[in-house]
């Protein structure tokens, strides 16, 4: 069970996607101007991530190395049409404001690394833990900078007002300029606080 | 009579005794300075490579100068545009010092604001924004322009971009409305809000300028004395030049930047900024207007942000001579100076890099 914790758990902090292995910036940046849309996205990527893992991990052994990688984008294809479908057919509103970005998850840079770098060499459930974990720490970034962008750019958070109307909302969080700065410094944080917990951890005297 | 001077005396006996008092004090506190100026020293003895010159300039009296040099500017401006003005100099520039503090404090480095380089940030902040903001536009631009464009970077030395334009970006993109926002005190009660030269060029053309101030002369009359809207500090475009001058004379800063940047404007708005073909622009009325003139002898002058050598300096300031002009004829804002000295800033260690001076006694000979 721990060792399945320690598969999960590392895909929050210690590797979280966007904030450390810097993979998957571009929905980072483009799909985060508001909370909704960012939650959306990440349990998309989440459901997709785990799903395509646990795919990519079933059928590693039958795999020729050679087309590995047309077969993982045709996994992914699959799973993400699925997803798109579902949206569609129950959010479609949040499924137009999304618009192109549902179908790029197809190459999101994070599901493939995950497929090449965890499934194809693991056994099914933790290689599906290990996508679950990807996707939550994915998600969990995605919120943070969707919280911050929608605050201070709209002064809204899941559409409902938080800052009244003596805050001027500053566009520029809207914008893709203030998501470069803020995910540089979250990128900043999130180095001091992984380091804290690397620390913390040698000094009990676990392997990180 | 007697009980006069006895009075007269007393005070004076009692001011000697303060003095020895003082001295005494004073005496006591010697070692103390004497240990201050030891570790003051020691931030001097730097082992660096040649050239071992020795020149009293220090960072302090340089940015102080340029201060100076830019108050008669910022006294005409706020003269011309008011106590709002004053408010938006004093909000940006000392917003600028307080942030400098706070980020080197808690950075653990030593607080150099009295080196006036975040004042002067803040003032040319300032002097790049409207007269009437609200006054948290000047302090959200210093906090950007101190902590962001130069503190995050490493600080005075190390940042890429011009931390004031950086400012002054983020906030036009932050609120555009407020930005573009241009008042003029036509009486002294009375506030309207009205275009720059430059926008009206943009929206309605270069006739609808002329008609706007008369005529020719006076249009050129207007930006020459900086009667006209626009930014606090950029519409005195004679204090500016003369500003600039002496900065030229104490060799602060070099002749061929503002040259080469103004000259570039001013040739390619001549061949293509007219309606009848080429060569048909009008050159003066461009150089002139804007925040050409600022930014061309206090931007992209600076030294941190721009190339080292001559030759690059000459690149540098063409290259934002261009796009300025570029910004001007066809892009989307009316202006483009601060614009053209970011984009300008993002290539200068490239330009440092190919343009390298020759080692002595390794060049070609002839």
């Amino acid at each position: 069970m721990k060792r399945y914790w320690d598969i999960f758990s590392k895909g929050l902090v210690l590797e979280n996607p966007i904030f450390v292995l810097a993979l998957s910036l571009c929905p980072a940046l483009a799909v985060t101007t508001s909370v909704v849309n960012a939650l959306t996205m990440g349990l998309t990527v989440t459901f997709v991530i785990s799903m395509n893992n646990l795919i990519v991990s079933i059928f590693r052994n039958w795999v020729n190395p050679k087309v590995r990688v047309p077969i993982y984008i045709t996994s992914i294809a699959t799973i993400v049409t699925v997803a798109e479908l579902l949206l569609k057919a129950f959010a479609p509103l949040l499924y137009k404001e999304l618009g192109i970005y549902l179908s790029l998850v197809v190459v999101f840079a994070i599901i493939l690394a995950r497929a090449e770098v965890f499934a194809s060499k693991n056994r099914p459930v933790p290689s599906f833990i290990d996508g679950f974990g990807m996707g939550a720490g994915f998600t969990l970034a995605m919120l943070i900078v969707g919280v911050i962008r929608e605050l201070f750019g709209n002064g809204t958070i899941l559409g409902y007002t938080v800052l009244g109307s003596w805050y001027p909302p500053a566009l520029i969080f809207i914008m893709a300029p203030g998501a470069f700065i803020l995910i540089g410094y979250l990128v900043g944080a999130w180095n001091i606080w992984s380091a804290r917990i690397e620390k913390a951890k040698g000094e009990r005297g676990e392997t990180i | 009579m007697s009980d006069d001077i006895q009075k007269e005396v007393a005070p004076e006996e009692a001011v000697q005794k303060e003095a020895v008092k003082k001295a005494a004090a004073k005496k006591e506190a010697v070692p103390k300075e004497d240990a201050a100026n030891e570790v003051e020293t020691l931030d001097y003895m730097i082992v660096s490579s040649s050239p071992h010159l020795f020149d009293d300039n220090s960072i302090k009296k340089i940015m102080w100068t340029v201060n100076l040099t830019l108050a008669p500017a910022v006294i005409f401006s706020i003269y011309y545009f008011g106590l709002q003005a004053l408010i938006t100099l004093l909000a940006g520039s000392l917003s600028a010092v307080a942030f400098e503090a706070a980020s080197q404090k808690i950075m653990k480095k030593k607080i150099t604001i009295d080196d006036g380089s975040a004042f002067l940030c803040g003032l040319l902040l300032a002097m790049c924004l409207p007269p009437a903001v609200p006054i948290f536009v000047p302090i959200v631009g210093s906090f950007i322009a101190i902590v962001v464009a130069k503190h995050s970077m490493g600080g005075l030395g190390y940042n890429i971009f011009n931390p004031a334009h950086i400012g002054r970006a983020a906030l036009m993109v932050s609120w555009p409305v407020l930005m573009t926002s241009w008042t003029t005190i036509t009486t002294a009660a009375d506030v309207t809000t009205s275009a720059t030269p430059l926008n009206i060029l943009k929206l309605q053309g270069y006739e609808a300028v002329v008609n706007t101030f008369g005529s020719q002369t006076e249009l050129y009359k207007a930006l020459f004395l900086g009667l006209r809207n626009g930014s606090i500090g950029e519409t005195c475009v004679v204090l500016l030049t003369l500003g600039g001058l002496f900065l030229i004379y104490k060799r602060i800063i070099d002749w061929v930047v503002p040259v080469t940047m103004i000259g570039t404007v001013g040739v390619l708005t001549w061949m293509f900024g007219g309606t009848n073909g080429i060569l048909s622009g009008d050159p003066l009325f461009h150089m002139m207007a804007g925040g050409l003139i600022i930014g061309a002898f206090f931007m992209a002058t600076d030294m941190v942000t721009t190339p080292i050598t001559r030759k690059g300096k000459v690149i540098f300031a063409a290259g934002a001579g261009i796009i300025t002009v570029l910004i001007r004829l066809l892009g989307g804002y009316p202006e483009g100076v601060c614009y053209s000295i970011l984009l300008m800033n993002c290539v200068t260690p490239l330009i440092d890099r190919y343009i390298q001076p020759t080692l002595y006694g390794r060049g070609e000979i002839g």
